[in-house]
């Protein structure tokens, strides 16, 4: 019955491709807690949208992100920006001209993904009891709210925090997911700023999917995100 | 710790499964799966553990193998997982086929 039900959700989204393609495509950002899932969002509104809009705050505290948050209608259009890519890929003209095109989209922001959540943990970052065990009751929610989100999701920018191990059980769960319900996933190997940072560990662990490493704090390499989200979510 | 044949779990739906090993897991125990649960079926136990969080049950903690390709690419084989109550258990090392964790009485 389960498979039957999985055969059915890649056909029509094979036909939905190939005939009823979406002008808007529902992107979700997801990813562990304090991987840097805001500060992306953020920064993609930044330089497609507003400068001075940001779709949440970004603090070390873990599970900053309770309830995810949609801003639709950004338009990556890599043309207008006439963004220099640093480090070109060589590929055909037809996906450089795929990749060049507009890309309509509504970014999701998602609460962190985790499989535990301890109030204690919220008290090491100096929070009182009371509202460390408030902020625990709602990271639940949002960890909850964040898996109901992958019904509605036309695919996936997975952000690894590139200075942690990538085989986490919650990675190899998100990954799982996506690739059985047939949903396109970009993983960002997030902060490649930082001088422990190997990006490397993270290509070696999902050589199935394209890896990008970036530092969305800084906007390092965020051109080759773009090129990859606007072809692969097209 | 309960080590689960891939028999009892294969007789089993999706939703007994996921109420077997969250109870036994919420009762102290590290419940170890021969044959595993699918990725689907992971993210179904997170989620049902989040609606059980509370300060005594901060939650699990899960290590497992990836699934394994089949025919032609596409059937998926899934393999042993292991789920522990997060305040006994810790993943220390995790690699394709290698998982390494400390469990400590609570």
């Amino acid at each position: 019955m389960k498979s039957k039900r999985r055969r059915k959700g890649i056909l029509s989204r094979l036909i939905d491709a190939l005939f009823f393609r979406k002008k808007t495509a529902k992107i979700g950002i997801y990813g562990p807690p304090n991987a840097g899932k805001t500060t992306l969002a953020n920064r993609i509104i930044h330089t497609f949208v507003d400068e001075n809009e940001d779709i949440g705050v970004s603090t070390e505290i873990p599970h900053e992100t309770r309830r995810a948050v949609r801003r639709g209608g950004i338009i990556i259009d890599l043309k207008s920006k006439s963004v220099q890519n640093q480090n070109p890929t060589p590929h055909s003209k037809t996906e450089e001209r795929k990749s060049k095109a507009k890309l309509k989209l509504d970014v999701v922001d998602t609460p962190g993904l985790a499989t535990k959540i301890d109030f204690h943990e919220f008290m090491a970052y100096g929070l009182e009891e009371e509202e460390a065990k408030k902020r625990a009751k709602e990271a639940t929610e949002g960890v909850i709210e964040a898996i109901k989100w992958l019904d509605d999701i036309d695919g996936i920018v997975l952000l690894m925090d590139a200075t942690k191990d990538p085989y986490t059980q919650t990675n190899i769960v998100i990954v799982g997911n996506m690739e059985a319900r047939g949903t396109p996933v970009i993983i960002a190997a997030n902060k490649v700023d930082l001088a422990d940072a190997a990006p490397q560990r993270i290509i070696n662990a999902f050589p199935q999917h394209p890896v990008i490493p970036i530092s969305a704090l800084k906007g390092e390499n965020m051109e080759e995100l773009y090129e990859e989200m606007a072809r692969r979510f097209r | 710790m309960d080590m689960i044949s891939e028999d009892k779990i294969n007789s089993m739906s999706s939703m007994e499964k996921l109420r077997f090993v969250l109870d036994g897991v919420k009762s102290g125990n590290i419940v170890v799966l021969e044959g595993g649960l699918t990725p689907e079926e992971q993210m179904k136990l997170i989620e049902l553990t989040m609606t059980e969080v509370n300060e005594d049950f901060p939650g699990i903690e899960m290590s497992g193998y990836p699934t394994k390709r089949g025919f032609l690419n596409l059937r998926r084989k899934t393999r042993l997982t292991v789920v522990g109550p997060a305040k006994v258990m810790r993943t220390i090392k995790k690699e394709k086929d290698l998982i390494s964790a400390m469990i400590s009485a609570i």
